[in-house]
């Protein structure tokens, strides 16, 4: 018998503020991604069974806890809870809540921080709450996500784990020394 | 020398710099050039070709002389310029290109050499002795023409690059700019301000100039001040536009931590990618200069220069100021001069008709022919309608006219358009769509003129935003006319200089036009003229005005040569921001990095992952010894190695096995659940592509694996299968990759451990050979391969990557006991090759099937990607390279990779080419080297003997053609 422990991608850093921005890892609960089949309407179903609205590209629906985050052609993710049975006959399911890492970023100056790593418009104006994007974060592709009036959801390989944090500390170090 | 009650300097914060090893005093606000002045520093560097003595020539980024270098070790500017650099305490700029300094350069000599080093001297004179080029010619000129040097150390400060978008981009901040910006930032629109600048307002702080009652630099303050208090508005300083480019995308450079001591973990530079639906051009114009007899003088300078040093650093650049002009607009400086209490010796005009429009000795109808000084200027000579006469000064203003800043309009290719009113050239309507050029930059000189038309510009750019203009009223302002009578070159003996940057004359130009070098673009290059970091701002006009006069052609006629972004030097650190060091591409690590870095394991790149090379152990003194042992644990007990880095891609949906069967070579839709397979790939093209196993979990679910390098590739190849191909079929494709940490558990005793740890005992009966299925371990559902990579009983044992680290540590710790432990790539590498499974280095993109003696794989049944081009007849012909196993026999034993076979006891040449070395390792297991690699017809010359040469290495070594299977090639071990 073996005692397996777990680890999460950033193996439990502490929350980092620099200046007006802190960087949080967090975990979002079960990933699940879903691939709706070919002529299959998903909407109902996923709004019956996990209460939030099945999101169109470029958009999250949820809250925290449970959200549905568009990841792509054709792919949802669904982040929190276990997702419903109901939907195995309607798309593809595949369990992802291992494959990435997953921080918040928040604060005064986060858009500041992030026009240093996405190269999308991320203003309150053209990129509002509920908006997703599957985009690069410096040399990575992510997701991105604003989930509230100055914090942000940023998803990348669990692998690079290491890579977003220094990329971001030294985006939020560069900012902060502007102050 | 200041002058009291001038300049828009800050008096109370007193700063202190050095400048060639001495320590002088400025004031806030005060640039490198102003406070040198200041302080009667007139010499300030040497001439790039001739080693002349040069002074600051202008006050903005065009400057072309005033070049030093800032800083030291790896914090080392080089060519900074001296009228954009601010000055704080602490600033420690040098000259350059000067030796041994400043003041007695030996390579000074060069300007007496000068009727040799004209244009295209290096091309006629270095010709012979062929071979003297590169080892002395070269070095020579390189040593003695040149800029400022970058310091030997890597840079030591930070970069980056960032994103930025709009509604409108303004660039430049002068009237014209701070006009369109109000108007368009009143309406709400997004803007985005850029100035190069540190203080907004171009020539309104240089002039003294009224706007609407107020002078003109409070006008602009408030402007500013307006626009800084709209949340909708981003002003950036010290912010040079650089290109333009597709889609409204601008290039622009923030100079962020030059004017300062760098604040802890700031960036000196930020490269912004600026994204405007709209751009308004307000980039204002460049004083150009008149060429005479010695016009390089330090003390001559540009008269908008001499003005703005008086009205906006409080700097009066000499104290018997001349003026030189061939218009109105230069008359401004005598006048600012007088009522600023200094001395102008006199104006000299060269238009007939030109009267003082101040208390000041006007010389109508003249021009400078000479200057005189060395080191400083001290006299000019004047030849007028009275005779000639030498006038005593030290500082000669000088105007040409004005040049509209028309760079960036053309960026995406297009030209300027000649203008005979302004004698010069102006923007093209429509060179870059979406942009109005407004201003001094479109040949609108007065300020009530620049006003209009940044108001214009603006109202015209909200419109095709949908945006509604505020009638906004423009203030009243200065409106005087543009009088100028063109004047190039004054004619008369000596050299008399176009370029400053580049030490190119008039007779230089005129030289090059004698020799046939016509076209601008020609003459350009066998003059040098307008290259180097001011790329000709102060000369262009003037050299193609002189050129279409030795040509007899018009001026739009020779036309201009190619305005190429950038505007201004960006520095690649910029540029490349982000890539230093590390940062060049992402770390992907494994869930084992941290405990095999612990175990000191040395690590290499597979792509753009981190795995272990080997894990050294106390008294191992080279890898091999490692490497050795490791075999050692698969090959007698058990070893572990994780093989995350594998690409994992899970494939569902009803039509997953038709996906399948179209992309591998074999069949799969026939597998059974619980089972996997070997499958090959091929491109479209018919040569191998990847290979891998792929598992089916259930009826309508599979899990693909692919080789590390490939897992993009494959990924990529099946989206565009399912979605180009095929997207009638019912499948769907994502990557698990990062979902799993899967460990290889191999060697006789790699069940024994296994069922130490499983929640559920396995036995053959369960697991046979390619088994695969559900696992529970430590609570954990998991997922366990029975494959084989090393020919060994082997395992691939996955689990969720949070369990990862954990799960490592417990199958080293198991292996451990029962004499065996972790492997890396080294011996999974030696495993692999006493095997005879191929890698990328074996599927390197140029063999088929065949070659790897995988014919049989490719499926008569059905179609698949590559079937047919793959049976094109130079894919199936005899004679190609096949792969073949490769053992030393004669008294040299090594074996290297890249090597190349030849026939034995012929001469390693061309003509007698066998093959190649794609693999090799020591194999513990026999004792001697083996090699995989590709032979001539290779299949069917099993025991033949040929030679291996490495040309690099000097190694020689016969060979023997062998099977590529060393090892158990009956696969007992693997089933057992």
């Amino acid at each position: 018998m073996v005692d397996l422990v777990a680890e999460t991608p950033l193996r439990g850093m502490t929350e980092t503020t620099i200046g007006t921005v802190t960087l949080a890892e967090v975990d979002l609960g079960t990933l699940t991604s879903i691939a709706p089949y070919t002529g299959k309407t998903i909407g109902d179903v996923f709004k019956d069974a996990h209460g939030m609205a099945w999101p169109g590209p470029g958009r999250a629906t949820g809250k925290t806890g449970a959200r549905a985050i568009w990841f792509g052609r054709e792919m949802v993710m669904l982040a929190g809870p276990e997702p419903d049975a109901a939907l195995n006959a309607y798309g593809a399911m595949t369990l992802q809540s291992d494959a990435w890492a997953c921080v918040t970023l928040s604060g005064a100056e986060v858009e500041a921080v992030l026009a240093r790593l996405v190269p999308l418009d991320l203003s309150a104006e053209a990129f509002k709450r509920g908006h997703t994007a599957r985009t690069l974060i410096q040399h990575m592709t992510g997701s991105v996500t604003r989930i509230g009036a100055d914090t942000f959801l940023l998803m990348v390989f669990r692998s690079m784990a290491g890579t977003l944090r220094h990329d971001l500390e030294r985006a939020m170090e560069s900012v902060a020394a502007r102050l | 020398m200041r002058v009291e009650g001038k300049g828009l300097i800050d008096r109370s914060q007193r700063l202190s710099f050095q400048f060639d090893g001495n320590t002088y005093r400025g004031f806030g606000g005060d640039t490198l050039a102003s406070a040198l002045l200041a302080n009667d520093v007139r010499h300030v560097a040497r001439s790039f070709k001739y080693h002349r003595a040069r002074g600051i020539l202008t006050a903005g980024s065009e400057e072309p002389n005033a070049l030093v270098t800032v800083g030291r070790g790896p914090d080392t500017d080089p060519n900074v310029r001296a009228t954009v650099q601010e000055i704080y305490d602490g600033l420690e700029a040098r000259p350059q290109n000067a030796w041994p300094s400043l003041g007695f350069d030996l390579l000074s000599v060069n300007d007496l050499a000068a009727p040799f080093l004209g244009a295209g001297f290096y091309y006629k004179t270095f010709m012979w002795p062929r071979a003297f080029w590169e080892r002395l010619y070269e070095p020579f000129i390189r040593r003695a023409a040149g800029l400022g040097a970058l310091g030997a150390e890597a840079d030591g400060d930070h970069y980056e690059k960032a994103y930025a978008f709009c509604d409108l981009l303004v660039v430049g901040a002068g009237p014209a700019g701070l006009m369109a910006a109000l108007t368009a930032a009143r309406a709400g629109a997004r803007v985005i301000l850029a100035d190069e600048d540190f203080v907004m307002g171009g020539r309104l702080n240089a002039e003294t100039l009224e706007i609407g009652g107020a002078p003109g630099h409070a006008w602009a303050a408030e402007a500013v001040a307006e626009l800084a208090a709209m949340d909708t508005v981003r002003l950036m300083t010290r912010t040079t536009v650089t290109g333009a480019y597709d889609g409204g995308t601008f290039g622009a450079l923030e100079r962020v931590a030059h004017h300062r001591t760098r604040p802890e973990g700031g960036v000196k530079e930020t490269f912004w990618r600026i994204v405007a639906r709209r751009s308004v051009l307000a980039a204002g114009a460049l004083e150009r200069h008149i060429a005479f007899r010695n016009n390089d003088r330090p003390g001559v300078m540009m008269a908008g220069a001499v003005r703005a040093y008086l009205n906006r650093w409080g700097v009066a650049p000499g104290k018997a100021i001349t003026v030189f002009a061939n218009n109105d607009d230069a008359h401004r400086t005598a006048r600012d001069m007088v009522e600023a209490g200094v001395h102008v010796a006199a104006v000299v005009d060269s238009r007939a008709d030109a009267v003082a429009q101040g208390d000041y000795r006007v010389i109508a109808g003249s021009q400078v022919t000479g200057a005189e000084g060395r080191r400083g200027l001290e006299a000019i000579s004047v030849d007028g309608p009275a005779g000639s006469e030498k006038i005593a000064t030290d500082c000669l203003a000088v105007s040409g006219g004005w040049n509209p800043t028309v760079h960036v309009t053309c960026h995406m290719n297009g030209r300027p358009t000649w203008s005979d009113d302004i004698a010069s050239f102006v923007p093209t309507p429509g060179a870059i769509p979406g942009m109005i050029a407004a201003g001094a930059c479109n040949g609108a000189f007065s300020t009530a003129a620049c006003l209009a038309a940044g108001a214009s510009a603006a109202r015209e750019s909200l419109e095709a935003l949908g945006l509604r203009a505020e009638d906004s009223i423009v203030p009243t302002a200065e409106d005087a006319p543009y009088a100028i009578a063109p004047l190039w070159a004054v004619p008369g003996k000596g050299r008399a200089w176009l370029d400053f940057q580049n030490d190119v004359t008039v007779k230089d130009v005129k030289q090059a036009a004698a020799e046939n070098y016509a076209s601008v673009e020609h003459m350009k290059r066998y003059t040098t003229q307008g290259m180097a970091t001011d790329q000709g701002k102060n000369s262009n006009v003037a050299a193609l005005a002189v050129l279409a006069d030795a040509t007899g052609r018009g001026i739009p006629e020779t036309g201009t040569t190619t305005f190429r972004p950038p505007f201004g030097p960006v520095a690649l650190a910029a540029l490349g921001a982000g890539a230093q060091g590390t940062g060049f591409a992402p770390e992907r690590k494994t869930t084992s990095h941290a405990a095999s870095m612990d175990m000191k394991a040395p690590m290499i790149a597979a792509g753009l992952w981190y795995r272990p090379s080997y894990f050294p152990r106390d008294g191992e003194t080279s890898w091999r010894q490692s490497c050795d042992r490791e075999v050692g644990y698969v090959r007698e007990a058990v070893g572990v190695c994780d093989v995350s880095t594998l690409g994992k891609i899970d494939i569902q949906g009803p039509d997953a096995g038709k996906l399948l069967d179209f992309v591998y070579t074999n069949m799969f839709s026939t597998l059974k659940e619980g089972r996997v397979r070997y499958g090959l790939m091929l491109r479209e093209d018919g040569f191998v592509m990847d290979d891998g196993t792929t598992a089916r979990l259930g009826p309508a679910h599979f899990v693909m694996t692919t080789t590390t390098a490939a897992a993009g590739q494959v990924m990529r190849h099946l989206e565009f299968v399912s979605q180009a191909l095929h997207p009638e079929w019912d499948v769907r494709i994502m990557s698990v990759t990062e979902q799993w940490a899967q460990f290889a558990v191999a060697g006789p005793q790699a069940r024994a451990l296994l069922n130490g740890m499983l929640d559920q005992p396995i036995d053959n009966e369960s697991w046979p050979f390619m088994a695969c299925g559900a696992i529970s371990i430590g609570g954990v559902t998991g997922r366990l391969f029975r494959i084989s990579f090393s020919g060994e009983h082997a395992y691939e044992v996955a689990v969720p990557a949070r369990f990862g680290a954990s799960l490592f540590a417990a199958l080293v710790e198991a292996a451990d006991t029962m004499g065996g432990g972790a492997y890396g790539m080294e011996a999974l590498n030696v495993l692999r090759i006493e095997k005879g499974f191929i890698t990328h280095s074996e599927i390197d993109g140029r063999v088929t099937a065949a070659d790897i003696g995988m014919a049989r794989m490719l499926s008569a049944k059905k179609d698949f990607i590559g079937k047919t081009m793959a049976a094109r007849p130079g894919l199936v012909e005899q004679g190609r390279a096949q792969l073949v196993g490769l053992k030393p026999v004669g008294p040299v034993r090594q074996l290297t990779g890249g090597a190349k076979i030849y026939t034995d006891g012929e001469e390693p040449v061309r003509a007698h080419d066998q093959g190649y070395v794609t693999s090799v390792g020591f194999s513990p297991s026999f004792g001697h080297f083996l090699g995989l690699g590709f032979v001539r017809d290779g299949q069917a010359r099993h025991g033949e003997v040929l030679q291996m040469v490495d040309h690099l290495r000097d190694i020689r070594t016969r060979v023997e053609i062998c099977d590529p299977v060393f090892l158990d090639p009956e696969g007992g071990r693997a089933r057992g």
